[in-house]
């Protein structure tokens, strides 16, 4: 259990939680202003700033990183401007062709000058999530992991400048003209945000690695954008998100005795997926639902109103047609047996289906719906009388009460369709 | 000021001799004209005329090459609680995760200031302007929800909100319903007649004699700027559309129209 729930244990989910909230936060104004690449752009370009902070004061982390990763991510998002600007390059490439260079740059400085300084590459990329609670420094009385200094002061900033500029954060994303117009600088806050994603990642870069700060700026952002349909309570799922990867990512690869980072990203990533299928607006899996119970609605009704006509004729229909083949089986059969539930038809002895008194009063809702716009596509459309039965029946399961009302008031009067059948009275 | 037209009021706009360019070409050349009283007026001019640049010039989006904009005697950016600005519809993402209502709110921003927050009375001005515009029954959905014509309106809700002297409106009545169409012109009429000065730009030329008092013709430079009456000719039209034919067409018969008025 001690791996699990020690004190190890403790200080990793912790510092896992204290850089995804951070990152979660900023991310959810990179995936909204469609900037989810220039967000992985700077994490990547800070590099030198961080080597150059570190040659500078023979450590990692600490002011000087933070300052030299400032430096570099606005000198990055000024030259993607720049270079955008003249019109020749695209954006995309702009950021390409920055990133990839700053972050070459970087890596070249770290091999040759920082070696025996004990920072390498792969540190930065992959992190040391694992090592970073051993690392233990003493504040007034208490142990702590010496990367919390500046995750922590860091998460603190970012919270109270979004806390700070809430609503001029929200109108230069959501609107950056009007913003503009009004006096609230929009280039003034992208430069700002900017700056926010440069100190994330470098606060974060020791402990997670720039790979895993990528996912926590990306994902939690886009899971939760996925989940709500306001910007505070997308960034509170956001930073939900980043925990539960924290807290799941930690004990699953401590279990299986693999790469904390990595897992937290996977878990991060299956939240996401979980969101693209599950979501209860925008989910592919609630749509299929939605749609399959639409079709199962009007197959229903199709029956109830196919019972309805036989009726007026006189005749009756099997409990199972031949007529349906496939999935229309299925469907059939699963209407058929809701319509019983509900108590709308009833089975003879003899197999035919006939309509109880209220499947007869919805039946005759849905024929007088059917009717009436046969009626009104034949009044006010040129269409060949044998052209308004196939239009009507798609139609008849979406016309409500209200819209009845209208096309009655607007055909005054009338009793049958244009066949010359009855039009059935409320 | 010398150029006033009024010997003590400053006019409502002034744009003296502005030009503007992008990467160095001339988009908008030599534009001299002033707004002296309140009025509904039409901005028109062909595809790539400059009529959108001209609204961002005012307003201080764009970068000015050369000349200056006043605003009631007054530089704009000193000005910008003034004047109101309704951006074209697809200028933003209707994807954002923001209420109808907080989209209006955004419009006290201006006054707000930085640090502080809406509140009470910020919240019931925004619900009246909504009303105003009939979507209060919307006001807690988010803005993807709505149809084309209603966010369009939730716009207009927002300018009315930012309470301002001066609005500028870019393409309001891009692809919505003509009973939008009427509920927008409705709001347009109510505010000049509450003595604010409305600059539309607008490209149906058919409804510009029924809803317009002025027009501004441009094509990269003012072609002519006056009453619909006087300056809404066959004549200023051709010069301002030049060989677009369909056009052309368009605006004799909206010429026509507006003679039989």
């Amino acid at each position: 259990m001690d791996i699990l729930l020690g004190r190890v244990a403790f200080w990793t989910m912790l510092i896992g939680m204290v850089a995804g909230t951070s990152c979660s936060v900023v991310g959810c104004y990179l995936v909204l202003r469609r900037m989810s690449l220039l967000g992985d752009a700077i994490s990547h370009a800070v590099l030198p700033g961080i080597a150059i902070g570190v040659l500078m004061s023979g450590q990692i982390g600490g002011i000087p990183s933070i300052i030299g990763a400032l430096v570099f991510g606005l000198l990055t998002t000024l030259l993607i401007e720049v270079l955008h600007g003249q019109g020749r390059l695209t954006e995309d490439s702009s950021i390409g062709v920055v990133f990839s260079s700053l972050f070459s740059i970087g890596v070249i400085i770290i091999t040759r000058e920082a070696r025996h300084k004990h920072i390498d590459t792969d540190c930065i990329l992959y992190g040391l999530i694992e090592a970073a609670p051993l690392d233990l420094v003493t504040i007034v009385g208490f142990e702590i992991p010496r990367v919390m200094l500046t995750l922590v002061p860091v998460m603190l900033v970012i919270l109270s400048l979004v806390f700070c500029f809430w609503k001029e954060f929200k109108i230069a994303s959501f609107d950056p003209v009007l913003a503009t117009a009004m006096g609230i600088s929009a280039t003034l806050v992208h430069y700002l945000l900017m700056s926010m994603v440069a100190a994330v990642t470098v606060s974060s870069f020791e402990a997670v690695g720039s790979i895993l700060v990528i996912a926590m700026l990306i994902v939690p952002a886009a899971t939760a954008h996925l989940l709500t349909d306001r910007l505070i309570s997308m960034m509170l799922v956001a930073v939900a998100v980043s925990w539960i990867s924290s807290v799941l990512g930690y004990w699953i690869a401590a279990y299986v005795n693999t790469s904390v980072a990595g897992m937290i990203a996977v878990i991060a990533g299956g939240q996401f997926l979980l969101a693209v299928l599950f979501s209860p607006k925008y989910g592919l899996v609630s749509r299929a639902f939605r749609n399959g119970a639409l079709a199962v609605r009007i197959m229903s009704e199709d029956i109830l109103a196919r019972l309805y006509r036989l009726e007026e004729k006189g005749d009756s229909l099997a409990s199972s047609s031949a007529s349906h083949s496939g999935a229309g089986v299925v469907l059939r059969w699963w209407s058929d047996f809701l319509l019983r539930r509900q108590g709308l038809v009833s089975t003879e002895p003899t197999g035919k289906l006939s309509l109880t008194e209220s499947g007869r009063h919805r039946a005759r809702e849905l024929v007088r719906a059917h009717r009436l716009w046969e009626s009104y596509l034949g009044e006010n459309f040129n269409l060949a009388p044998d052209h308004l039965h196939d239009a009507a029946e798609r139609m008849e399961h979406f016309i409500g009460p209200k819209l009845q009302e209208r096309i009655t008031e607007e055909l005054r009067e009338r009793d049958s369709d244009p066949h010359g059948r009855p039009i059935p009275p409320q | 000021m010398d150029r006033a037209p009024h010997q003590n009021r400053p006019a409502v706009i002034d744009i003296h001799d502005v030009t503007v360019a992008y990467h160095r070409k001339p988009v908008l050349w030599d534009i001299d004209l002033a707004i002296a009283e309140p009025s509904l007026v039409a901005v028109l001019g062909p595809n790539g005329a400059g009529k959108s640049t001209l609204v961002k010039a005012v307003l201080g989006l764009v970068p000015l090459v050369s000349g200056e904009v006043k605003v009631l005697g007054e530089r704009i950016s000193r000005e910008r609680k003034l004047i109101g600005y309704v951006p074209q519809r697809e200028s933003v993402d209707w994807d954002f995760p923001v209420t109808v209502l907080d989209v209006v709110l955004m419009g006290t921003y201006g006054r707000l200031g930085w640090f502080r927050r809406p509140g009470k009375s910020e919240r019931q001005s925004a619900m009246e302007c909504l009303e105003r515009v009939g979507l209060a029954p919307l006001a807690h959905q988010q803005i993807g929800q709505l149809s084309g014509g209603q966010q369009q309106r939730a716009f207009l809700a927002r300018a009315l909100a930012q309470d301002a002297v001066l609005y500028f409106m870019d393409e309001p009545m891009a692809g919505v319903d003509a009973a939008t169409e009427r509920v927008i012109f409705g709001l347009l009429r109510e505010l000049h007649s509450l003595g604010k000065t409305v600059v539309v730009v607008h490209h149906d030329l058919r409804t510009v004699p029924t809803y317009f008092d002025d027009v501004i013709l441009l094509n990269r430079r003012l072609v002519a700027y006056g009453k619909v009456e006087t300056t809404f000719t066959t004549e200023n039209l051709r010069k301002t559309y030049g060989g677009q034919l369909a056009a052309l067409e368009i605006a004799a018969e909206a010429v026509q129209a507006s003679a039989r008025e």
